[in-house]
């Protein structure tokens, strides 16, 4: 399987764009609506033009349509031919590229049991499910055995369960096949779960390209980190286990406790929407549990941001307007924070 | 079972035969006021028998169905290349379209002057006017159709490997087949209206001559014989399309 790189491509949004996608790897273009993610997946799959160059294994293929290049693109939509049964749809690239008839029966026979819909072979799209018309766009994705497999967010229609569950399969089937794959989602969890490296981007620009822990808690960036919620980044100066799962570690002045089963923690993170704000002392045991000032309220859309000093380490919070509105808080008020135990997110740093 | 249900008339047959029996009474009653003529349906069906059994209706029938049908094929089949090359190819349309736009709100009934002098009165005169009555609508549909197909099956179907010319035989054209359709089950009704015009205006023979005869001589049953002709094969041609339009899409869409 082919490395992919982008030199200089520029279409659209996206100006000048470089990067380097490595053989059998699977990299997350993680961004916003807009962002450029799909222009990028198309020029690399050579359904527009563009400036720049697109290499595979440090060949040109500028110069190759589409149909040459050998990339299965899963598109948003899925793109289900509706006149066309599973069968056919699946066997349309390789009768597209003229291979024998009992050659395409063999490998839309062995598509059909990879993807377990075996028992849908004569039905047309109109009567699939979501999650059903996904394996069938992906079977006929992969039905040519591509060098390069493009997904622009073949999830977003579904729902979490059946998302979650495919993207667990659509994980194994790619580490299984060794293709190297482009998956496209503005979704950072998704990205996160799926991904070997992600690469951000913001406005046709490549902001960080990296491991998904890394660009979580290194963001490069202030955009990056906005894009990934703001949170908090704590080092950690000690931790100790606690057993059972749990983590005691120490940020500054505070004692938070983690979950994690790990032997260090060298980050935690905590997201503004996951730090609640009493007036009152909360009840309950004394375990990730502050005292702060605030320092700041900022009105943000539909949220507030209330800035909070709790010692000597600043914490942004988040809650929702109407709730901000029914509370009486200003700046110098003192208050009580809560963490939620099982949304702090740690990073135990492995390479030190 | 199924098959015999099919030739069992259901309860659209009911108002039908409500409106004949009124027909009948208030014709024999002699119930509508004034000097004219209605005849019963009995006397129309009498007349239909005579007229089928001395050649007349089947002589004139056939001569409009034979103007239609190559009229008609001829012009959808044009209609249907040309616009799929139109749809297809994003320069000729840009050339052709502005031309197209001109001609397509002409009334086909209106080139008929101008083709009498063109062509003369002959047996191509109205197989030319029903070409120019098929051809645009069908020629707007085709487009129509070719260009509303979604990019992304045609993109899919790049990516995958498919030629230009696959991508236009196995996606592009099965996914306009409704839309080109629907212009067919269209015009071919409309074919009939226009070719009882072109017969009443200019050509001796044909189920519009016959029907201008049978109003000079004043003989009411036979206009209604031909107008009941005629929408019998308004009916027929719908329901033939809607028949190969079902054959075609039904399954997918």
């Amino acid at each position: 399987m082919p490395s992919i790189t982008l030199k200089d491509v520029s279409k659209y949004v996206c100006q000048a764009v470089n990067l380097e996608i490595f053989d059998r790897e699977l990299l997350v273009l993680l961004g916003p609506n807009g962002a450029g993610k799909t222009t990028l997946a198309n020029v690399i799959a050579g359904l527009t033009d563009y400036r720049g160059s697109v290499f595979f294994n440090g060949a040109p293929v500028d110069k190759l349509p589409a149909s040459k290049r050998s990339v299965g693109y899963l598109f948003q939509d899925l793109a289900l031919f509706p006149h066309l049964d599973v069968a056919a749809n699946i066997a349309y690239g390789l009768i597209a590229q003229q291979q024998s008839r009992e050659r395409v029966d063999i490998r839309v026979k062995e598509l059909l049991q990879m993807m377990k819909i075996a028992h849908l072979s004569s039905r047309y799209p109109k009567n699939l499910s979501g999650g059903e018309k996904q394996r069938v766009a992906l079977a006929r994705a992969l039905a040519f055995s591509p060098k390069v497999l493009l997904l622009d967010e073949p999830l977003s229609s579904l729902d979490m369960q059946t998302a979650k569950y495919l993207r667990t399969e659509l994980r194994q089937i790619q580490r299984n096949l060794g293709v190297t794959t482009v998956y496209i989602t503005h979704d950072l969890e998704e990205g996160e779960e799926m991904a070997d490296r992600i690469a951000v981007l913001q406005n046709g620009h490549l902001e960080q390209v990296n491991r998904p822990e890394e660009v979580f808690f290194y963001p490069k960036n202030e955009k990056v980190s906005d894009f990934i919620g703001a949170p908090n980044i704590l080092d950690c100066e000690y931790c100790r286990s606690l057993g059972k799962g749990v983590m005691e570690v120490g940020c500054r002045d505070l004692r938070i406790i983690v979950p994690h089963d790990g032997n260090s923690v060298h980050r935690v993170a905590l997201f503004p929407h996951d730090i609640y704000i009493s007036e009152t002392k909360p009840p309950g045991p004394e375990v990730n549990r502050f005292r702060g000032t605030i320092i700041d309220i900022a009105p943000a859309d539909n949220v507030v941001r209330i800035k909070l000093k709790v010692g000597g380490t600043c914490l942004l919070a988040e809650m929702p307007y109407h709730i901000f509105e029914d509370m009486d808080l200003a700046v110098g008020k003192e208050v009580f924070l809560i963490l939620k135990l099982r949304r702090i997110r740690v990073y135990e740093n492995k390479d030190m | 079972m199924n098959k015999l249900r099919r030739f069992i008339p259901g309860w659209g047959i009911v108002p039908v035969v409500i409106f004949l029996a009124i027909w009948e009474i208030v014709a024999r009653l002699n119930l509508i006021p004034g000097q004219l003529s209605f005849p019963p349906f009995s006397s129309v069906v009498i007349e239909f028998y005579y007229l089928t059994a001395n050649g007349i209706l089947g002589e004139n029938f056939l001569s409009s169905l034979t103007r239609v049908l190559i009229g008609f094929c001829a012009g959808s089949i044009a209609g249907i290349a040309m616009g799929i090359l139109m749809g297809w190819r994003e320069g000729i349309n840009k050339t052709l379209h502005p031309i197209i736009s001109l001609f397509y709100p002409i009334p086909a009934i209106g080139w008929l002057p101008l083709l009498m002098l063109w062509i003369g009165i002959n047996e191509m005169l109205p197989i030319t006017i029903i070409f120019v009555c098929s051809f645009f609508p069908v020629l707007y549909n085709t487009v129509t159709g070719i260009r509303s197909v979604n990019k992304d099956y045609i993109q899919a179907a790049r990516t995958l490997g498919a030629s230009d010319t696959r991508i236009l035989a196995t996606v592009v054209i099965p996914l306009a087949l409704p839309n080109i359709f629907t212009g067919l089950r269209l015009e071919a009704g409309m074919a009939w209206r226009v070719i009882v015009a072109a017969e009443m205006v200019a050509i001796p023979t044909g189920i519009g001559a016959l029907l201008i005869q049978a109003e000079s001589l004043i003989r009411i049953d036979i206009i209604i014989v031909c107008l009941m002709v005629l929408a019998v094969m308004c009916f027929a041609f719908d329901k033939f399309f809607g028949y190969l339009e079902d054959k075609a899409t039904a399954k997918w869409r």
